[in-house]
């Protein structure tokens, strides 16, 4: 994997080259967006929905056995929109979003629709990874809003229902709006926006370097999900400690 | 009723000493060839002689280890020739873009490069799929169409660019005897009509007696013989009688 980072930042930055080309490729911004968030917003949801329910079954009853269950709305809060809201749905999107793009791309590859644009002087690079990267980046931070806000929900109904622990709402959303705040939100955002390029750029790198049929085309997506999610993970820990810088 | 075309000027193009390896293997071994204007170049020889690595040098998608190609007498790695000259390339596959209708692929150059406005794009379009008989199939998708049909789109699509030099790579492979005749006559149709240079593969002898000015024959990355038809023919070679002479008479 770590052969290919050199080749993936070749890429990235070529790719940054043909920003300003940005507005021409808008139909296909908005085709790849959507199709980015009309085939993963309902999974992310529900995906959200049970990490913050599930977040309020551990810690929930741990927190009230020792009186503390009234801090079980920020613990969720803070979980979901600095870490959990992010690298899940970075995880979800590199298996849903960034599998399909290796695919696309590495099929193209092999049976010569990227030979036919450079033939026709047509830039592959502008045409193929430049709309895909753009929408990514977008998408993810979207999704990751619905995330979040849904993850909260799902906190907030289990911490109610929950015997053990069994808080009302408004204890739960109160101090959670008292703990998390707009820099807790923009902290997890931005941490997506880095893992939709990190996504974007190892996608279509694995699609674009495609060789051989169908087994080819294979290879690429496994290694397009596996090198995203690992990257994703590390990268985390280092933009974590990176932004923990910026907090008071 | 439209103006009929203007006669466009091919260019001559000039390979020297073209040489090639991957991973250590020689797969072209220092080519020469000329190939004049307005003319049909037929490289003939059997699967993987090195054919399509030729044309994939030509088209500019491989890099040669040693040698040169010159268009116009100026090589092609010169900056800017390649954009001064229109080259396309007819792929085996015809490599249409699956995710684009046939008339998107069509007029995918002219759209890309902002050459013309949306209408006039679309009136090109069904003017280059009526020649080819294709009318009226601009909004089918790629994976609808037929080999022969699809081969007919990947024309088309390089017939937009007015190309000065246009290379078949294996055109009639894997189509039915009637298709293919159908391709020969569209490559020596367009031949006679814009005057374009030709470079064509293939490994199928009726199809390069039958439209080729001059042939080259390829054997193991070598060229074992140039000249026109009659002179291919008269060849006493032994590899080129075998290639030439080899049928179905086996009972």
């Amino acid at each position: 994997m770590f052969q290919n980072i050199g080749e993936m930042l070749v890429l990235f930055w070529r790719t940054l080259s043909a920003w300003p080309h940005l507005w021409r490729e808008r139909r296909k911004v908005f085709e790849q967006l959507f199709e980015i968030v009309n085939a993963s917003l309902l999974m992310a949801c529900i995906l959200a929905m049970f990490i913050g329910g599930v977040l309020s079954l551990q810690t929930g009853p741990v927190l009230a056995a020792r009186g503390l269950s009234g801090s079980i709305g920020g613990l969720v809060g803070l979980s979901m929109c600095k870490e959990l809201g992010p690298v899940m749905m970075a995880v979800l999107i590199a298996g849903r979003i960034g599998s399909a793009m290796a695919a696309e791309i590495g099929s193209m590859r092999v049976y010569q629709e990227i030979d036919a644009l450079i033939t026709m002087n047509i830039n592959p690079i502008r045409y193929l990874v430049l709309p895909r990267l753009a929408a990514i980046s977008v998408a993810l931070p979207l999704l990751v809003i619905f995330a979040v806000l849904v993850g909260w929900m799902g906190g907030g109904i289990v911490a109610n229902v929950n015997e053990k622990i069994a808080i009302t709402y408004q204890t739960y959303f109160g101090n959670l709006r008292q703990v998390v705040d707009l820099g807790d939100v923009l902290n997890g955002l931005f941490k997506s926006f880095i893992f939709a390029v990190v996504i974007g750029v190892v996608s279509c790198h694995q699609g674009l370097q495609t060789i051989g049929g169908p087994r080819g085309i294979g290879r690429s997506v496994t290694k397009a999900v596996v090198n995203s999610i690992v990257l994703i993970l590390i990268l985390d820990y280092f933009l974590t400690r990176f932004l923990l810088y910026f907090e008071k | 009723m439209s103006d009929p075309q203007p006669p466009q000027n091919g260019v001559t193009l000039q390979v020297r000493g073209l040489r090639k390896s991957f991973d250590g293997r020689e797969v072209l071994k220092g080519l020469d060839f000329e190939v004049q204007r307005g003319k049909v170049f037929v490289i003939m020889g059997p699967s993987g002689c090195g054919k399509s690595v030729l044309l994939k040098h030509l088209i500019g998608l491989e890099k040669p280890d040693a040698g040169e190609i010159l268009i116009e007498g100026q090589s092609i790695e010169t900056p800017g020739v390649r954009d001064h000259y229109r080259l396309a390339l007819v792929f085996q596959s015809g490599a249409l873009l699956n995710s684009l209708t046939v008339g998107e692929n069509v007029g995918l150059y002219l759209s890309e490069h902002r050459l013309k406005p949306p209408a006039e794009i679309t009136r090109i379009v069904s003017e280059k799929l009526e020649l080819l008989d294709l009318k009226g199939q601009e909004n089918r998708s790629p994976g609808e169409l037929s080999g022969g049909m699809k081969k007919r789109v990947a024309i088309a699509r390089a017939l937009v660019i007015e190309p000065q030099l246009i290379l078949y790579d294996e055109p009639t492979s894997e189509l039915d005897p009637l298709s293919a005749v159908n391709i020969a006559k569209q490559i020596l149709n367009l031949k006679n009509r814009i005057h374009v240079t030709s470079v064509v593969v293939t490994h199928e002898r009726e199809l390069a007696f039958g439209v080729a000015d001059r042939i080259a024959l390829m054997h193991e990355g070598r060229l074992l013989a140039i000249g026109t038809p009659a002179e291919i023919k008269q060849n006493s070679d032994p590899l080129i009688q075998q290639f030439l002479n080899a049928d179905f008479n086996l009972k």
